[in-house]
């Protein structure tokens, strides 16, 4: 049996680690093994979450996770070659593009993960554009209601001019 | 300070102790993932490509405007260190053991206070960390942040109006961030509390982990406790709910070491008191029964039992004793039983130094 980190030597040693109750046992090469073991608190190793990850691939793709892949039908990004194939064995995407060509796929994927399909964080300063100011202007106006209804009025005027002004500025693009 | 400073030197800003809560909340972290728009992600990076992203991030740090913003950060090529030097980085938490594979590709970029530090090529192209002493999640967001801000003023990241940042992996994507405290909760084990406190924190969208040796007990009493979603919930809110979390956490830890104090008294002071012999006699100590000592010792000074002892001290032991840098103070390899001689000496040392300053 090959080691379940790096796919590469024997794998000669179990590992087992327990988290959030409950326990996972995992069959490691002695380096891998090693290393694993090596590191202090605060970097734990993030293997259980891409076994996880592709625990949920398997199912979602209908693809076996581990041992040679057959046939690998299905999608496969134009921009870096990545087949779902791979992506369901290894967990990971190839780059950005991926997003695009598997999106309908990954859609189940990161409603188990996350709960939802949708960023509504932070974005980038430069390159992040129109988005930046429309979820600025989200805010704002959210915040607006809650001033109106606390009946906090000097701030709600506050408010709707730094709305007004952001307004101007989308529409002057 | 130097990456040669950084790698000479046990101690970090992270381990000082002075942060607040400092008595149960060691260290916060927080990291985020980016990637740079146009190029595949490091895992189908060819090298040339690789030495791309490494050579733009250069170009980014030696930035004016970055420069003003940031101050000073230097980037240091994971193969221009030796493998003792990389593993002191992983020991002091600065980089993540990824980082060691495959390490001719990778890279480091430290500030001189080695609070802020970005890992270049690790599973993303980009990763930004802040590590601070006890629960100051806040000001590693927003240090993180404006290290992100810097970095994006001169990298195109690659970024979806929908998804948000993109990366490799698609437990990262949205917002990229991992937020975590470690928590030092000796109180809560000891009062056998503990699997079902850590098993409702899991209910509510968090992740508690903590290093399990052979037993069930986790070494040196550490946990620690992050985020798990990524996507859908905006930065702060991740981190409040982290907040609100660890208050409670400290709260119930409080109480557990009170209740002991009060009920368990002299079976509480022995237990610190053998913790507290074996560390200042021991003439060979494995990693795992320091790591059982120390946690029991820490308890002692944060409970005012022992009070010649910096709590610091601690947690600078628990680094200085693990294996790389002993190899590094006796500038030697070293058996695992060498191993263990040496960290038994170490300790003495280090503890009676402390003892009579
Ligand atoms: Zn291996
Ligand atoms: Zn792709």
């Amino acid at each position: 049996m090959e080691c379940e980190r790096c796919h590469q030597r024997p794998a000669t040693v179990h590992l087992t680690e327990i988290i959030n109750n409950e326990k996972r046992t995992m069959r490691l090469c002695e380096q891998c093994a090693r290393e694993l073991q090596a590191q202090a608190m605060g970097f734990f190793p993030q293997i259980n979450l891409h076994n996880f990850l592709a625990g949920l691939l398997h199912n979602e793709f209908g693809f076996p996770t581990t041992g040679p892949t057959v046939a690998p039908a299905g999608a496969r990004c134009e921009a870096c070659g990545l087949t779902e194939a791979q992506f369901a064995r290894q967990g990971l995407l190839g780059c950005g593009e991926c997003y695009r060509y598997f999106g309908p796929r990954l859609e189940p994927v990161f409603r188990r993960i996350h709960g939802n399909t949708c960023h509504t964080g932070k974005v980038p300063e430069r390159t992040g554009g129109k988005v930046r100011v429309i979820n600025r202007l989200e805010r704002l106006k959210a915040q607006l209601r809650e001033a109106i209804s606390r009946e906090e009025f000097e701030r709600a005027a506050e408010l709707r001019d730094a709305i007004r002004e952001l307004e101007k500025e989308l529409q002057e693009g | 300070m130097s990456i040669r400073e950084t790698v000479n030197n046990p101690h970090s800003h992270w381990m000082d102790g002075t942060g607040p809560e400092s008595d149960i909340v060691i260290s916060s972290r927080v990291r985020v993932a980016r990637n740079l728009a146009h190029l595949p992600f490091p895992h189908l990076l060819s090298r040339e490509k690789a030495e791309d992203v490494i050579h733009a991030v250069q170009t980014a740090i030696e930035n004016r405007v970055f420069r003003e913003k940031m101050g000073k950060m230097e980037l240091t090529r994971m193969n221009e260190l030796t493998p003792v030097e990389r593993q002191i980085l992983v020991e002091k938490h600065l980089i993540s053991p990824d980082l060691l594979e495959d390490f001719e590709r990778k890279a480091v970029v430290l500030r001189d206070d080695e609070v802020l530090s970005v890992m270049v090529n690790e599973e993303d192209h980009l990763r930004l960390q802040c590590l601070l002493p006890g629960l100051q999640l806040n000001r590693a967001w927003e240090l993180v942040s404006r290290l992100d801000d810097g970095l994006e003023a001169t990298l195109d990241y690659a970024f979806d109006e929908k998804l948000g940042y993109l990366t490799a992996c698609p437990t990262n994507v949205g917002t990229g961030l991992r937020a975590s405290v470690m928590l030092h909760l000796p109180g809560l084990v000891m009062v056998n509390q503990i699997k079902g406190v850590l098993g409702t924190i899991t209910k509510l969208g968090l992740t508690v982990r903590g290093l399990y040796g052979e037993g069930t007990e986790a070494k040196g009493n550490l946990f620690q406790v992050s985020n798990q979603v990524t996507l859908g919930q905006a930065e702060e809110d991740i981190i409040a709910n982290l907040i609100s979390v660890t208050r409670q956490l400290l709260g119930q830890e409080r109480a557990a070491r009170e209740a002991l104090y009060r009920e368990r008294r002299e079976q509480l002071e022995d237990r610190v008191g053998r913790a507290y012999g074996l560390l200042k006699h021991a003439r060979v100590m494995t990693s795992d029964e320091a790591m059982s000592l120390f946690s029991d010792l820490r308890l002692g000074i944060d409970m005012g039992i022992i009070k010649n002892i910096p709590a610091p001290l601690i947690i600078e032991l628990m680094v200085l004793t693990r294996p790389a840098f002993l190899v590094k103070v006796t500038g030697k390899d070293l058996s695992p039983v060498e191993r263990d001689i040496y960290r038994a000496q170490l300790i003495r040392k280090k503890l009676s130094a402390a003892q009579q300053s």
